[in-house]
């Protein structure tokens, strides 16, 4: 079973390398649409990303209210 | 379809096309590639009835407000018919929103009743509730079993036997009020009446005509006023299918083409352009030799269809193409921005008729359309039946502020006379835009008489409210204009941003200004960030109170300035 910081660092990795920013740049409690530069509709291909990574189903709605890499993590942890 | 000007309320209209189409299908639910549910129009009022039942019992009817806060589903459906079957005024919320925006908007509609998807309500309740509400009544869809509700019954619960009473409106009735600007500033909920609706509707189906038989793929939000027209009143009153599909990630939109044979789909330019963006980079990797068949079809079809679609021919000569597209799509409807005249024509050239419009919620959605005989894609169509549209004040070029009339208008702003009066002036409806007609009646939009700008993706920008992240900028004096205010074009191409900058007295835009600018600039969500930059060494025009005189100065700078080369790419 991972931990939250296990989950929040495999999405960083995941983000930094799938939209090339650099890793060191990014901590938990960024927002990730500002931070990656990124709109709706990329945020969803993220999230389609990190459902292969996590072999989970996550909802649209699961980003609903989500800006930061932290909340994303819990949201994706409840469903691991 | 039904005869609409036989009826009086939408109520009305809606429960006879349940009848009438009872056996076709009405709603299809999707989910990637599952189908939870599917239902005909007899099944659709099995499932609405216990709702208006239950609400009645509870005394709701006559024109009380509920609003409804869901995704696309049939649950938003279902709501909307039975507080229309119970006489009620719909107040539809984006859930695209923040939890603390949904609850300003509840608060000012002054909603009884709020129907609400799990996720959506459990973000409100987090983040403070309802403060000033009147709320008597939540209803909430999709809550897990045990889960804490704050007060709210389940969807489940909400269920009562017996054939519930209809009560009817006039024409003048609201029936919905419809919150046209979402973030920040005062809230402005459209509120519209059934006649709106009706009329509406029969001018939108006199142009593109729904039958059983049809099935709309529905992605722009129900809540947004072109999907409740397109995605539920149209489809319904014409015995249509529509399609809702739980995600709106393109691999499955692409999907749900096919799967579901849609057969005409609403979006915003924004998507229409990511489409687009799809089938170039498909093309692209095509062997030499195919590239090169596909070019010389879509010029045999451009030419065929010069005057007038004709889609079996065009289905023919490009099966591959309309293959992917599930091959029985007839028509996308674009509209809620501008968009770029290149994407229309490459869909056209496929044999993709693409109808563009021009529209606000104020109007009751449309205001003029594409009627492809034949397409123009550097308009956005002609003025729709029963519409008026007046140019108010042209200049030397036809230029001026369009104004719209007719029985599609809202009736006012709730809770707003000044703002309504301002807005509309003896009938006509002032929209802000600049346009002007040319010899065939078509529409060209130019800049806005406000400054802001539509993004592609159907969202107002007021520049003024991008220019905090901008305080505190090593210079004398900034403004962020929208070009087009500056320099009135015909749009053309997407809308842009820029800011205007005022070196210190003596200073230069240096490098070291424009890497924080940049910076600033990328920490900005992208449909706000500005795309260029205009040095202007003199003071900027300002008011008693010190306030910039944005169109003073937005004139100065469009009569001295050159765009090409004043504005420099940031």
């Amino acid at each position: 079973m991972r931990t939250l910081e296990q989950v929040m660092d495999e999405i960083l990795d995941l983000a930094a390398n799938h939209f090339t920013v650099p890793r060191n740049e990014l901590s938990y409690d960024d927002d990730f649409f500002k931070k990656l530069g990124i709109d709706s509709l990329q945020a969803l291909d993220l999230l389609t990303r990190l459902e292969q990574r996590f072999g989970v189903e996550l909802p649209d709605y699961e980003l609903q209210g989500v800006t930061d890499f932290r909340a994303l993590a819990e949201r994706i942890k409840a469903r691991i | 379809m039904l005869d609409l000007r036989r009826y009086a309320s939408l109520g009305s209209a809606l429960r006879d096309a349940l009848e009438r189409w009872s056996d076709e299908i009405c709603l299809v639910e999707a989910d990637r590639d599952r189908e939870p549910q599917r239902l005909t129009y007899r099944q659709f009022r099995e499932r609405a009835f216990p709702l208006c039942r239950f609400m009645q019992e509870r005394g709701f009817g006559d024109g009380d407000r509920a609003a409804v806060l869901m995704t696309n589903q049939s649950k938003w459906l279902i709501s909307a018919y039975a507080i229309l079957h119970r006489g009620g005024v719909i107040v539809p919320l984006d859930y695209k929103l923040s939890a603390v925006e949904q609850a300003q908007l509840l608060a000012h509609g002054r909603a009884k009743w709020l129907i609400v998807e799990y996720h959506l309500w459990r973000a409100i309740a987090q983040s403070g509730g309802i403060p000033g509400s009147a709320l008597t009544h939540v209803l909430v869809t999709e809550a897990p079993a045990n889960a804490e509700l704050a007060g709210a019954l389940p969807w489940e619960a909400c269920q009562a036997k017996g054939e519930p009473g209809f009560v009817d409106r006039t024409r003048a009735d609201a029936a919905s009020i419809v919150y046209s600007s979402g973030t920040g500033g005062r809230p402005k909920g459209c509120v519209l009446t059934h006649d709106n609706y009706l009329e509406q509707c029969r001018s939108l189906t006199s142009l593109f005509p729904f039958r059983p038989g049809v099935r709309y793929l529905s992605i722009l939000p129900t809540n947004h006023a072109i999907d409740f027209m397109v995605g539920f009143i149209g489809p319904f009153v014409c015995g249509a299918t529509v399609v809702h599909l739980r995600t709106l990630r393109p691999e499955f939109i692409r999907e749900a083409f096919s799967r579901h044979r849609i057969t005409h789909m609403s979006l915003v330019p924004l998507v229409l352009k990511n489409l687009e963006k799809g089938l170039r980079t498909r093309f692209a990797a095509l062997p030499a030799h195919r590239r090169a068949l596909l070019r010389l079809l879509v010029g045999l079809n451009r030419r065929l269809t010069r005057r007038r679609p004709r889609l079996a021919l065009s289905r023919l000569l490009l099966r591959d193409v309309h293959r992917a597209f599930g091959g029985e799509l007839e028509a996308l409807f674009v509209g809620g921005a501008f968009t770029e005249p290149s994407t229309l024509q490459f869909f056209y050239d496929l044999g993709i008729p693409v109808a563009n419009g021009y529209g606000l919620t104020e109007a009751g959605t449309a205001v003029t359309l594409n009627d492809l005989n034949p397409f123009r894609s550097d308009t956005v169509g002609k003025t729709l039946p029963g519409t008026g549209v007046r140019i108010l004040e042209p200049d030397a070029e036809g230029v001026g502020e369009i104004a719209v009339h007719g029985r599609t208008v809202m009736s006012h702003y709730l809770n707003d006379p000044e703002l309504t009066a301002e807005t509309i002036r003896d009938g006509w409806l002032l929209t802000g835009d600049l346009g002007r007609f040319d010899d065939s009646g078509h529409l060209q939009l130019f800049g806005r008489k406000k400054n802001m700008i539509v993004t592609e993706g159907g969202k107002n920008v007021y520049p003024e409210d991008i220019e905090t992240a901008f305080e505190s900028l090593p210079v004398k004096e900034f403004s962020v204009f929208a070009a087009n205010y500056i320099w009135r074009v015909q749009l053309s191409t997407a809308e842009q941003l820029i800011i205007v900058l005022h070196p210190d007295s003596g200073g230069e835009v240096g490098e070291k200004l424009l890497e924080d600018l940049a910076a600033r600039n990328r920490r900005l969500p992208d449909f706000k960030r500005v795309s260029g930059y205009v040095v202007w060494k003199e003071d900027f025009p300002r008011t008693a109170s010190l306030k910039i005189k944005r169109q003073a100065l937005a004139e100065l700078m469009g009569r001295r300035l050159d765009r090409a080369e004043a504005v420099r790419p940031l």
